[in-house]
C-alpha cells in the first residue's frame, strides 16, 4: 500500500480510495480528476485478531461489515454503534460496505444516540499517509490516552488524510432480548416530547426514532401501517428488559395509544430505519441527513414543509432528520439557512445525482477559521493532494 | 526527576517586566499574578515531583480575553501552558521558566443546562462533580469519574480524556462530550459540536479531547448528562490468587455482562487499605474484586445472582453482596481510599498508570514482582480490570538519596512491560512530561511524526505546551518534508531534552 501510495505521488496521480465503492454516491463526485486511479482495498480484508473475552477485534480495513457482524453473532457479540448500510439508500444491494468504509464515513445507527459513532468505538489502526509513510495509531485496550487520539481523527476524514488498512474495534456483547414500544398517531410535537421523556428516564433507551404517518408504512414491509409511529426501544437481560418496559408503558400509555413489538419484529424495524429504507426508493431523488439538537429537529422540519416539498423522519431522539426533497432539487442554502435557524447542527447531502451533488455542496460549509485549521491538518497528512481530492466539498 | 524540559529562552526571561505589563493591559485588576510569592503555589501540579514557577501567571474571564492573551503570545513567540485545577498526575500543566501560566480557573459557571436534549453547557474551570451537584436534582449526573473528581476540572478532562471507574460501560470523557469552543494559539476562536452530533468535517474534537493542551485552549464545553441508574449494588469477592481473579473478570464478561464497576486490589494494597478504612475487607486473600452492578432494579437482581454464581465457579472464597447504600459505600471506601492508605505506610510512592490486555494481568503481575526485586522496592496494585487500566504505586522513600530514582526506573520498567504485553503507557493519567521519554516504547518514529503532523497544523511555532508529550519537537518545516528515503538519518541537530 505505500508503495501504491509513492507511486502516486510521484506520478502526481490522485488516488481515489475505497473499499468496495458501496459509498462512491457519498461525497463530492471524481469527476474531472485527470490521471486518478481507483485504489480498492476490497482484496484487504480478513480478521485478523478476536479475542471475545478482550472485547477487541482488529481487521483489515476492507473486511466486509457483513463478516464482521457474522462472526460476533457466533459469539453473541455486536458493533454497539450499529453500523448503518448505505447501500439500499444508493440502488445497491445491502452487505456492501467494509469496517474500514464505516470509520473513514463515521457511520453509525439508531443506537448512536445512547453508545456512541463508530469514533467512539475505534481503538487502534494502521495507514499510510498522503506521505507514503506508514504509521499506527492507539493501541487495543479500551483505555488508552497516550498522544492524540489519530484513530478518530481519521474517522469521518472520507479517505482524505490517509489510507486505513486495518482497523482494531471495541466490541461489546449483543443482548439477550429486545423490545420496542410503539406510540400510535402523535405529531411531530408530542412526538420529540415523547422520546425527549423516554430518554431521559432511567430506562436506558437504546433508539428512539418517529416515523410520520407518511413514512410508517415504508418500514418492515407495511407491519406498521399508514398512522404515526414513535418508536422506542430497550434491550438486555430479559427480566429488565420486563420492568423497563413496564416502567416506560406507564407514562408513554398516557401519551397515546400503544403497541409492543418484540424479537425479529422488532429488529426488522430497526434495521429499516437505520439503513433509511423510506427512502430507498430506486430514484435519486436527493436525500439529507441533518443532526440538529434533537428537540429542535420538529420545529426543522415544520418550517421546511412550508418552504419545500419534503418527506421526513426522525431518529435520535429526534436530532437526526432524514429528509427527501421530492421535487428533486437538493434546496441546499434552504435547508443549511433552516438549520442555522433551529439552533445549528449540519446537514449532508446523503444522496443526489452527480448533477447535484456537484453543483451544491455535499458537506455543510464551515466557518473561516475552522476551514482553515481542516485544510492545514489535510496538508500536513497529504501534502501533495492525492488522497480523494475535493471527496469533502 | 530525570525528565528534561526545555531550556528556557533569555530573551524572553529578559522581556518579563514587559510582557507581565502586556498581560495587564488584557486582563486588568489581580488577573495576572507576576509576584514570585503569589506565583509560588502555581509551580506545581498532581505531579509534585516537578516544580517550576512560571513567567507570570494570568487568570482570564472571558473567551475574548483567552483570544487576546493568545495573540499576543503568538505574536511574541512566548510559550503558553494552559492550567485548569492543575490536578494533572503526569506533569500536563507544569509551568516553564519562561512561558505564560494560562490559568482557566475564573471560567467556573455553568452556562446552561438543558435536561430534554440531556446536556449541559459549562465553562471549563467548573469542577467535574460540579456538573453532576448541577443536575442532580433532577436525577441526572455526568458519568466520567476521575479520582479527583471534586477538584479537578472539566476542561481538564477535556485535555486529558481523563476517565474513572466506570469507563467499560460509560466511556471516557471523549465519549462524553458533544462539544466544545477552543481558542488556537493564533488567537483565533473556533465551535466544534454542540448539542448535535457527530459534527462533520475531521474529528477535531476527537483531537482536541487527551491533547493536554498542547493543540488549544478549551473556553466551553457541552458534555452528556445522563439519568442515574436505578439502583447500583456491589459484590466483595476475595480470591486465593490474582490468577484466578483474572479468570472471574474474563468470565463475567464473557457471558455478557458489563458491569458499571470492576475494581481489583492485590495484597499489599488490600492490607493498606483495610487497615486505614476499615472496609472489611478478608485478608486471607491474595486478590479482592469489587464488582458493580447498576440500572434497573430488576436487572441489578437478576445480575448479581449470575455473577455470584461465575464467582464461586472460578473460586472466590469471599463473596459478599452488598444489602444497602452504606454497605455498597464501605465496599467502595478501601478502593478509594487505596492512594492514601499507601500513602500511610510509605513516606511517598509513584502512581503509574499503564493499559493491558485484561488477560495478561496474572503476566504483568509476576513481571512486576520480579522488578520489585531488581529495583529493591515494594509495590501495591490497584486495577481497573474492567478496563484493563493498572495501577502500581511503587513505595520509596524520598528522601533516602537515590530511592525516587530508583522508583522511576522502577515505574518504567512497568510500563514497558505494558507495551510489552500489548497494552499502552498510559490509561487515563496523560503522556505529560512523566512519560515523555517512553513515547518511543510504543510509538514508531513515523507514529510520533504522524501525531506532531498533528500539531503542526494547530500551533506550528511550538507555543503551546512544549516539553510535554514529545521527547523530540521536530521543527514543523523539518517534518514537512517528504520522508522518500529509508534509512534517512532523522535530524541529527534538533533539540533533545
Amino acid at each position: 500500500m505505500r508503495e501504491i501510495v509513492r507511486a502516486a505521488i510521484a506520478e502526481d496521480a490522485p488516488l481515489l480510495v475505497e473499499g468496495t465503492g458501496s459509498k462512491r454516491g457519498l461525497g463530492k463526485p471524481e469527476t474531472g480528476l485527470a490521471n486518478a486511479r481507483r485504489l480498492s482495498l476490497a482484496e484487504c480484508r480478513g480478521v485478523t485478531l478476536y479475542e471475545p473475552e478482550e472485547l477487541v477485534l482488529s481487521a483489515r480495513a476492507g473486511t466486509p461489515i457483513a463478516e464482521i457482524e457474522a462472526l460476533l453473532a457466533a459469539h453473541r457479540q455486536r458493533l454497539e454503534f450499529e453500523p448503518m448500510d448505505l447501500g439500499p439508500l444508493h440502488g445497491l444491494a445491502s452487505g456492501l460496505g467494509t469496517i474500514g468504509g464505516v470509520l473513514a464515513c463515521n457511520l453509525a445507527g439508531p443506537r448512536r444516540i445512547a453508545r456512541g459513532s463508530a469514533r467512539d468505538h475505534v481503538l487502534g489502526l494502521t495507514a499510510v499517509s498522503g506521505r507514503g509513510e506508514v504509521f499506527r495509531a492507539g493501541g487495543r485496550v479500551v483505555k488508552n490516552v497516550t498522544g492524540y487520539d489519530l484513530s478518530k481523527g481519521l474517522a469521518g476524514s472520507f479517505g482524505t488524510l490517509a489510507v486505513m488498512t486495518s482497523v482494531t474495534m471495541k466490541v461489546m456483547p449483543d443482548v439477550e432480548t429486545e423490545a420496542t414500544l410503539v406510540l400510535r398517531g402523535l405529531a411531530d410535537d408530542a412526538a420529540a416530547g415523547a422520546m425527549a421523556a423516554a430518554m431521559g428516564s432511567s430506562a436506558e433507551v437504546s433508539g428512539a426514532a418517529h416515523l410520520p404517518y407518511a413514512v410508517a408504512g415504508r418500514v418492515a414491509e407495511g407491519a406498521l401501517g399508514r398512522e404515526a409511529a414513535t418508536l422506542i426501544r430497550i434491550e438486555g437481560v430479559e427480566p429488565s428488559v420486563e420492568a423497563r418496559a413496564a416502567h416506560l408503558s406507564a407514562g408513554l400509555s398516557r401519551v397515546g395509544r400503544l403497541e409492543r413489538l418484540e424479537g425479529e419484529a422488532s429488529r426488522a424495524l430497526w434495521r429499516d430505519v437505520r439503513d433509511v429504507r423510506p427512502f430507498a426508493d430506486g430514484t435519486d431523488k436527493p436525500v439529507w441527513r441533518i443532526s440538529v439538537a434533537p428537540t429542535r429537529g420538529h420545529e426543522l422540519v415544520m418550517s421546511l414543509r412550508m418552504a419545500a416539498a419534503i418527506d421526513a423522519f426522525y431518529d435520535w431522539q429526534g436530532g437526526l432528520v432524514w429528509l427527501r426533497m421530492e421535487a428533486g432539487e437538493p434546496e441546499a442554502d434552504l435547508v443549511r439557512q433552516a438549520v442555522r435557524r433551529h439552533g445549528g447542527g449540519h446537514a449532508t447531502l446523503m444522496r443526489a445525482s452527480e448533477a447535484a451533488r456537484t453543483s451544491a455542496p455535499v458537506f455543510e460549509p464551515q466557518p473561516d477559521a475552522l476551514a482553515r485549521l481542516s485544510k492545514r491538518l489535510k496538508d500536513q497528512f497529504d501534502p501533495a493532494g492525492i488522497l480523494n481530492p475535493g471527496r469533502m466539498g | 526527576m530525570s525528565v528534561r524540559m526545555p531550556a528556557p529562552n533569555g530573551t524572553i526571561l529578559a522581556r518579563r517586566r514587559e510582557i507581565v505589563e502586556a498581560l495587564r493591559r488584557i486582563v486588568p485588576g489581580e488577573g495576572v499574578v507576576a509576584e514570585a510569592t503569589e506565583l509560588k503555589p502555581f509551580e506545581t501540579d498532581g505531579l509534585t515531583a516537578y516544580r517550576q514557577v512560571p513567567l507570570a501567571a494570568v487568570l482570564p474571564e472571558t473567551t475574548a480575553e483567552v483570544a487576546a492573551i493568545l495573540s499576543y503570545c503568538h505574536a511574541n513567540e512566548i510559550p503558553v501552558v494552559p492550567r485548569g485545577s492543575g490536578t494533572s498526575l503526569s506533569g500536563g500543566a507544569l509551568p516553564l521558566a519562561d512561558g505564560v501560566l494560562l490559568v482557566l480557573s475564573r471560567f467556573n459557571r455553568i452556562l446552561e443546562i438543558d435536561f430534554d436534549n440531556r446536556c449541559a453547557v459549562v465553562q471549563p474551570g467548573v469542577t467535574n462533580l460540579g456538573i453532576t451537584k448541577a443536575v442532580e436534582h433532577r436525577g441526572f449526573y455526568y458519568a466520567p469519574d476521575p479520582s479527583s473528581q471534586i477538584a479537578c476540572s472539566i476542561g481538564g478532562n477535556v485535555a486529558e480524556n481523563s476517565g474513572g471507574v466506570h469507563c467499560l460501560k460509560y466511556g471516557l470523557t471523549a465519549n462524553n462530550v458533544l462539544g466544545i469552543e477552543f481558542v488556537t494559539i493564533e488567537g483565533e476562536v473556533i465551535r466544534l459540536g454542540g448539542k448535535h452530533l457527530d459534527a462533520e468535517g475531521y474529528d477535531l474534537l476527537g483531537l482536541m479531547t487527551g491533547s493536554e493542551g498542547l493543540l488549544g485552549v478549551v473556553t466551553e464545553v457541552t458534555v452528556r448528562i445522563l439519568q442515574k441508574p436505578e439502583t447500583a449494588r456491589a459484590l466483595l469477592l476475595g480470591f486465593p490468587t490474582s490468577e484466578q481473579a483474572g479468570a472471574c473478570v474474563a468470565a463475567i464478561i464473557g457471558q455478557g455482562i458489563i458491569p458499571g464497576g470492576m475494581e481489583m486490589m492485590d495484597r499489599p494494597a488490600i492490607h493498606a487499605a483495610e487497615a486505614f478504612v476499615h472496609a472489611g475487607y478478608p485478608l486471607d486473600v491474595e486478590a479482592l474484586l469489587i464488582v458493580e452492578l447498576d440500572g434497573p432494579q430488576a436487572e441489578v437482581d437478576h445480575l448479581l445472582a449470575v455473577v455470584e454464581g461465575i464467582a464461586t465457579a472460578e473460586g472466590a472464597v469471599t463473596a459478599k453482596v452488598s444489602q444497602s447504600e452504606d454497605e455498597r459505600a464501605r465496599f467502595w471506601a478501601g478502593r478509594k481510599a487505596a492512594f492514601p492508605a499507601v500513602g500511610r505506610i510509605s513516606p511517598d510512592y509513584l502512581c503509574m498508570d499503564g493499559t493491558i490486555p485484561r488477560k495478561e494481568l496474572p503476566r504483568v503481575l509476576a513481571g512486576m514482582r520480579a522488578l520489585s526485586e531488581k529495583h529493591g522496592l515494594a509495590v501495591a496494585n490497584v486495577f481497573h480490570a474492567g478496563d484493563g487500566n493498572l495501577h502500581p504505586l511503587i513505595l520509596y522513600d524520598a528522601s533516602r538519596d537515590d530511592e525516587l530514582s530508583r522508583a522511576e526506573a522502577f515505574g518504567n520498567d512497568i510500563l514497558r512491560l505494558c507495551v510489552e504485553v500489548g497494552g499502552v503507557l498510559t490509561g487515563e493519567h496523560g503522556v505529560g512530561v512523566e512519560k515523555r521519554d517512553l513515547m518511543p516504547e510504543m510509538f514508531s518514529e513515523d507514529d510520533l511524526r504522524h501525531q506532531q503532523r498533528v500539531k503542526c497544523a494547530f500551533d506550528d511555532k511550538h507555543l503551546l505546551n512544549p516539553g510535554k508529550m514529545f521527547p523530540v519537537l521536530h521543527r514543523c518545516a523539518e517534518l514537512g518534508r517528504m520522508h522518500v528515503h529509508r534509512g534517512q538519518v532523522p535530524f541529527p541537530d534538533l533539540p533533545r531534552f
